[in-house]
């Protein structure tokens, strides 16, 4: 079963990705800002990341640039999942590395085609 | 002023029902599944409010009492399901890049690529090609590249044409990089490049009449189109299909389709796994579209 951590400083949206996660078979971990989810990363990788853009001590792309130069075994698919929905921030994302974008607000068949694109699913 | 507010009733008059359904079908083809008449109110509810009218039982009577061909277009669209995504059933397209698109490259001498997607709905379908198409670019630069698009919908033909699509429309199986590099913000949507909307001919069109394709097609979608219709209309589909296409043309359903069971104009592909090829030599009654009797 392959795993997801999903990264966003709101509980609400952590609560609604893990829901629709879980109903494809992923299992769920959390994170609370970049660098709860570098730690984690960097203990465990998942196979993938849900990571939010604006969260304090430490941003989705600032999460992104570390992730670049930290030590592990594989990298996780990343998938920017965030309200900054203009192109200019869907560029930046894909520049600094994501490998796929969600604009909130979701549901369920777009995150599931997400995965399937990153080929988690 | 009737009351627009009211959640559907879920007590829908059977004989409004009955002439909703027989005018849909009379004009697409179509039938609505029990699980779709229940949702009739809900997908009725703009009509009747644009037209003022209170309940189904209003329409109804409006429609029988005179002719109103903007009315009964206004009912045909909105009872029509046109839900419809980018690169739906993800593998299909996976094999048409990697296997079907490069074989009919390599059988085509003539550098002519014709293609027909049946059933189109506001055009997803006909995008995610030729996306895929423009992104090999180097492969079909220089051919001859014809993609038709026909809907019985006017309303999703119409949508289809401009190829604007909400945030939610292209965040279902559009990857990042193809929404960047194909699509341009819109106001609030995403709008479909000048490059991508001139590859293909968006016409309305209804199978059972059909004016828009000629000629045969070396692709052919018709997906999740033949599951509306009955058995025997099903047939005639596909014996159209099957009078649109060559010995060596693919014809690609929807997941839960097939032609078995369905006439003898296609039987499985010899080589792509859920593509269907035409039967050769085509059967009598799909050349002289006459009926095989007994």
């Amino acid at each position: 079963m392959k795993n997801c951590l999903v990264v966003d400083d709101s509980k609400v949206i952590r609560k609604v990705a893990r829901h629709i996660l879980e109903s494809l078979d992923l299992t769920v971990s959390e994170a609370v800002d970049g660098q709860d989810a570098l730690t984690q990363c960097e203990a465990s990788p998942p196979d993938v990341v849900l990571l939010d853009w604006n969260m304090p001590v430490m941003s989705g792309m600032e999460f992104l640039q570390a992730l670049s130069s930290a030590r592990m075994e594989a990298r996780p698919k990343i998938i920017f999942c965030t309200t900054e929905n203009g192109i200019s921030h869907i560029k930046a994302a894909v520049e600094a590395g994501a490998d796929e974008y969600v604009m909130k607000p979701f549901d369920r068949e777009t995150l599931e085609s997400k995965l399937a694109i990153v080929g988690v699913i | 002023m009737a009351d627009m507010s009211a959640a559907p009733t879920g007590r829908l008059n059977q004989g409004a029902a009955r002439l909703l359904s027989g005018m849909l079908e009379a004009r697409t083809g179509q039938t609505l599944s029990e699980g779709r008449a229940w949702r009739m109110e809900t997908a009725l509810r703009p009509v009747l409010r644009d037209h003022g009218l209170a309940d189904i039982d209003a329409l109804a009577a409006r429609l029988l009492r005179k002719s109103d061909a903007d009315l009964e277009k206004a009912v045909i669209d909105a009872l029509l399901n046109n839900e419809s995504s980018f690169f739906r059933d993800l593998q299909i397209f996976d094999m048409l890049s990697r296997q079907i698109l490069p074989h009919i490259h390599y059988e085509r001498q003539d550098r002519t690529l014709r293609i027909w997607s049946a059933g189109c709905s506001t055009g997803q379908e006909a995008y995610s090609i030729a996306i895929q198409l423009r992104n090999d670019w180097a492969r079909w630069n220089g051919w001859r590249i014809e993609i038709l698009a026909t809907d019985v919908s006017s309303a999703a033909i119409e949508r289809a044409r401009a190829g604007a699509f909400s945030q939610m429309d292209v965040q279902r199986g559009l990857a990042i990089g193809d929404l960047i590099k194909w699509f341009e913000p819109h106001g609030d949507d995403w709008r479909a490049s000048p490059e991508l909307r001139r590859m293909i001919d968006f016409r309305q069109d209804n199978l059972f009449d059909p004016a828009a394709p000629s000629g045969e097609y070396d692709l052919l979608l018709c997906r999740n189109v033949l599951l509306y219709f009955t058995p025997e209309r099903r047939q005639v589909v596909l014996g159209l299909l099957a009078r649109h296409s060559h010995a060596r043309s693919v014809l690609l359903l929807g997941a839960g389709e097939t032609v078995i069971g369905q006439g003898d104009d296609f039987i499985a592909h010899p080589e792509f796994r859920g593509g269907y090829a035409r039967q050769a030599p085509l059967p009598a009654h799909a050349v002289g579209r006459v009926r095989r009797v007994g």
